[in-house]
Formats: C-alpha cells, sequence, structure tokens
C-alpha cells in the first residue's frame, strides 16, 4: 500500500440553500476543491459521493451519475459510486477513496458528500430512517428519542446534567462564529439550551444539530503524484470502518459504542500513533450527548467521565483535546452524507494552517464520523 | 409500508423471540442466525415472558407523523426478565416511570393508515403497580 495524500478541499456553505439546488451545491463545492488542488480535472480518475438519501429528499437515485456528470467528469467517462451508510455516508465513502489511491489503482480521486434536504418538508423523518425501522421506529422510537435514552442512562449513572450537554452546543456554535462556512455563525447561552423545547427528554431542540443542505470534496492523491500539485499535502495515516448492531435493544450496554471503539484502536494502530499524540478532533455531534458518549469511546476520558471534560472545558479550542473547531454539527450544520467529509476537510484545513480564526496548532488530527445511533462508524487520522 | 408490518406480527402482538439451542442465547426481535455460533447456530421460536425492568426512556414530543396524535408519549428500553431487550411504548403519565420501574406487557393499538385504514397492534407496556 502506498500512503495517501489530501491535495485539495472544497466545502460548499452549509445551511437552508433555498437558492441552491442539490447540483449547485455540489458544483460549488466542487469547483473549490479542484482549484485548490490546482488540477485541471482531466486528472481525476474516479469519484466516490457519500449521499444517505437521494432518493427521499430530492426524488434523485443514480447519483453517482449524475454528480460525474454537472461535476463535468461525464465527457471523460469517470466512474463514480454513490455510497450509503446513514450519517456516515460521508466517512465511508472516503474510506472506498482512500482505499483505491492505497491500492495504487487509482492516482486521483474524488471522496465527495452531498445532501440537499430543504426540498422537503419531512427531512427529519427521513433521518430516522437511519434507525431499526421494524423494532425501533415502529414502537414509537426517533433517532432523537434513542439518543434521549443513553442521556437519561448517563445522567442516572454518572450525574451528568442538562447543562452539561447545553455546554457542548454553546462550545460548538462559539466555534461556528470563525467559520464562514457555517450554518449558525452566532453565540448562545446554556440558557438558551436549556429554554429550548423538549423533543425528546431529556434532548431539547438546541441539543440537535440541524438538517442541513451542502456538499464537501477532497481530493486524493497517491504520495508520489501529490507533490506535483501541492507543497502541503496532508497525508490519510489512517481510516477505518466499523459495525455494531443496528437497534438499541441488541447492545450490551448502551453507552458503549462498540463501533467508535474498535475502529479508534484500529486507526491509531494503523497510524502508529497514541491518542495524546492527536491535538485537533472533529466529533460527530448529531446530538449534544453524541459528541459526550464519543469523548469516553474514543479514550479521552474513562466510561462516565465525559461530563467533567465539559466542565474543565478541556475540549474548548484551547482546551487540551480542541473538538469541533467547525462548529460540528450543531453549529457549523449536518448536510448528512457531506457531514463526514466536511470533518475530514476541517482537519486538513487545520493541519494545513489554514483554519484563520479557529486554528489550532496541530500535526495530527482526528475525525469521527458516525451512522445512526452508533451500527457505523469511521474514523480516521490525519498527519501533515 | 404494509407487507413488513404484518410479516413479523406473530413476534409483535406477543413476546416471542428466538433462542439458539446451541448456546442458549435468547434474541428479540427474533434471529434466525446467531451472532455467535453462526453456521452451528440451532434456533427455535421461545417465549419470552411479560414482565421486565425500565433500562431507560424518553418522553417523545417531536414524534413522526404517525405518532403525532399521540404526543408525548413515553418510549422506553426494557430489560425482560427472561433476557433480551426490547424498545416498547409504555402506556403511563410521564411522571409515574423512572429508570428501574417494574412493567409488564399489555397489547394496545398502535395506530392506523387513516380513517378507513388497516389498525396496526403490537405489544406496549404499563407500570406493574
Amino acid at each position: 500500500m502506498r500512503r495517501v495524500a489530501v491535495i485539495g478541499v472544497g466545502i460548499s456553505r452549509f445551511g437552508e440553500l433555498w437558492d441552491m439546488s442539490f447540483r449547485d451545491i455540489v458544483i460549488s463545492a466542487g469547483t473549490e476543491a479542484i482549484e485548490d488542488a490546482n488540477l485541471e480535472g482531466r486528472e481525476i480518475e474516479a469519484m466516490y459521493v457519500g449521499n444517505m438519501s437521494g432518493g427521499r429528499f430530492i426524488s434523485q437515485e443514480h447519483i453517482s451519475a449524475l454528480i460525474a456528470d454537472y461535476s463535468g467528469l461525464a465527457s471523460i467517462n469517470v466512474p463514480s459510486v454513490r455510497v450509503e451508510a446513514g450519517d456516515a455516508s460521508g466517512g465511508v465513502a472516503l474510506k472506498e477513496a482512500y482505499i483505491s489511491v492505497a491500492s495504487g489503482i487509482h492516482d486521483i480521486v474524488i471522496a465527495a458528500g452531498a445532501e440537499k434536504v430543504t426540498d422537503v418538508g419531512s427531512a427529519s423523518e427521513i433521518m430516522d430512517s437511519t434507525i431499526d425501522q421494524e423494532w425501533e421506529a415502529f414502537p414509537g422510537a426517533s433517532l432523537a428519542g434513542l439518543y434521549a435514552m443513553m442521556a437519561r442512562l448517563h445522567m442516572h449513572e454518572y450525574g451528568s446534567t442538562e447543562e452539561d450537554l447545553a455546554g457542548i452546543s454553546v462550545k460548538n456554535h462559539k466555534n461556528a462564529v470563525k467559520n464562514p462556512k457555517a450554518q449558525f455563525r452566532r453565540e448562545i447561552k446554556v440558557q438558551d439550551v436549556l429554554s429550548s423545547p423538549y423533543t425528546a427528554e431529556p434532548l431539547k431542540m438546541l441539543d440537535t444539530a440541524p438538517i442541513s443542505d451542502g456538499a464537501s470534496v477532497l481530493i486524493l492523491a497517491g504520495e508520489d503524484v501529490a507533490g506535483k500539485y501541492t507543497d502541503t499535502p496532508v497525508f490519510i495515516d489512517a481510516i477505518i470502518q466499523s459495525s455494531d448492531f443496528i437497534a438499541l435493544q441488541s447492545r450490551e450496554n448502551i453507552l458503549e459504542m462498540k463501533a467508535v471503539k474498535t475502529a479508534v484502536r484500529k486507526a491509531l494502530r494503523m497510524s502508529r500513533c497514541e491518542l495524546n499524540d492527536v491535538d485537533v478532533f472533529e466529533l460527530h455531534d448529531s446530538f449534544t450527548i453524541t459528541e459526550l458518549l464519543l469523548y469516553e469511546n474514543i479514550g479521552l476520558c474513562r466510561h462516565g467521565e465525559g461530563h467533567m471534560l465539559v466542565r474543565e472545558g478541556e475540549t474548548e479550542i484551547d482546551g487540551r483535546y480542541p473538538a469541533n473547531p467547525s462548529g460540528g454539527l450543531k453549529a457549523c450544520g449536518h448536510a448528512v452524507g457531506a457531514t463526514g467529509i466536511r470533518q475530514a476537510g476541517e482537519i486538513v484545513l487545520q493541519l494545513r494552517g489554514d483554519a484563520s480564526g479557529r486554528q489550532v496548532q496541530a500535526e495530527r488530527g482526528m475525525a469521527v464520523n458516525i451512522g445512526g445511533t452508533g451500527a457505523t462508524a469511521v474514523v480516521s487520522i490525519f498527519r501533515r | 409500508m404494509l407487507p413488513r408490518f404484518w410479516r413479523k406480527i406473530r413476534y409483535r402482538y406477543n413476546l416471542i423471540g428466538t433462542e439458539c439451542t446451541n448456546c442458549g442465547k435468547k434474541f428479540y426481535p427474533p434471529r434466525n442466525l446467531c451472532p455467535e455460533c453462526r453456521r452451528k447456530s440451532r434456533i427455535a421460536e421461545v417465549e419470552l415472558g411479560e414482565t421486565g425492568t425500565v433500562v431507560s426512556f424518553t418522553v417523545i414530543h417531536d414524534s413522526s407523523e404517525s405518532y403525532k396524535l399521540q404526543k408525548p408519549y413515553v418510549v422506553a428500553l426494557i430489560k425482560l426478565d427472561s433476557g433480551p431487550s426490547v424498545i416498547s411504548q409504555i402506556v403511563c403519565n410521564p411522571d409515574d416511570i423512572e429508570i428501574g420501574t417494574r412493567v409488564r406487557a399489555i397489547f394496545r393499538k398502535y395506530g392506523e393508515d387513516g380513517e378507513e385504514g388497516i389498525i396496526y397492534y403490537g405489544t406496549k407496556f404499563e407500570p406493574v403497580i
């Protein structure tokens, strides 16, 4: 296997992009990435696109060909693959793109993610389709409801509070102010979160990431060719995907995210580093409790201590484990299939020193993208 | 959506799961392949009893279209005394439930396909008083 570098990053605005269609959003990110990588375009050999539910969000399947076409790659007949893994679709697309370059089959590929969600009114119901429809959704559980049960159990077992969870939302909003692509570039207060309406107790509206329009694109190249295009390649030292039981009821302990734990362990081994060598994190905060559980399951602290990191400010941008300098899913926005690529893109910008205003001094960064309640996890480690 | 919900009706109306008689592990929802024994799986149906304990719960305020008339309603993760866990609604006032509450299975209506459509039934739980 050869080393794989990211040589270009493009991220569209995230948010309610009423004036942009699915293809407009994709082009916005794609053009930025190709310019960033100094490519003509004809060097691209393949593309992998994370998209969770084009069929239900915009009644468009065959997303792979559509994106290749509107990226200007149909005329050179570039193969395009659409990848679906709930809201981990982007992460899995990146893994597939990585394998295709690491293996030597392709030299330069696109790893993209895109979602257009605001053309339908039932976006949150479509998000709920990432949980087990027969045995979780039928009895009335929602994605929020399942995370709410994890939150309730964590509070009961370990004494975390709704204020602790609110702190995560407040931090991510604060970071997003400095991110020009973010959906919510404004600070909020703990009290704002606490007084927002319950969606599934104890989770509230402001514990919840929005469902956003957006696209993100990375350009990957083999180490031997990357130098032709950039002086600041960022290497993917590891990218690992893992699975877990899809329904919460099948897991021994609903606070243990075994897919995340396995992927982190393997990714650290693959990149030959320790968790303490990682300087910046992008974590999948689909709900505030998700980010808190990730602290514990990644190993930033022990089980039952996630809220202590929040209280001590350890995951603030100037803390020991800066988490979500982009604003995370909560404040940068959650464009579902685009999220995994967007997280990786933020880590690349951080490692290149291009994250003006929200810059963390970092040699290594980690992105954690999960699907649904954690049945899919993708953990990647980057190094400059 | 209908066929999917009718196919497993037997397991939804009664708490019937499956058991791998090779290793003794019980499953709900039913599995036809034991994740531990795989090819050595020997699967048989098993009744899981009606009682259990609440592991965690939530009160849903923002529900999907099909449950909007019922909200707010209680959904819980219940550990059955027989071993497996189940996600189900609990028919009670949200103030009458906490982690550790003992519950018992009951047969209830879940929803319907409009005024003239088919009615869905299934298992819900209620606190044991």
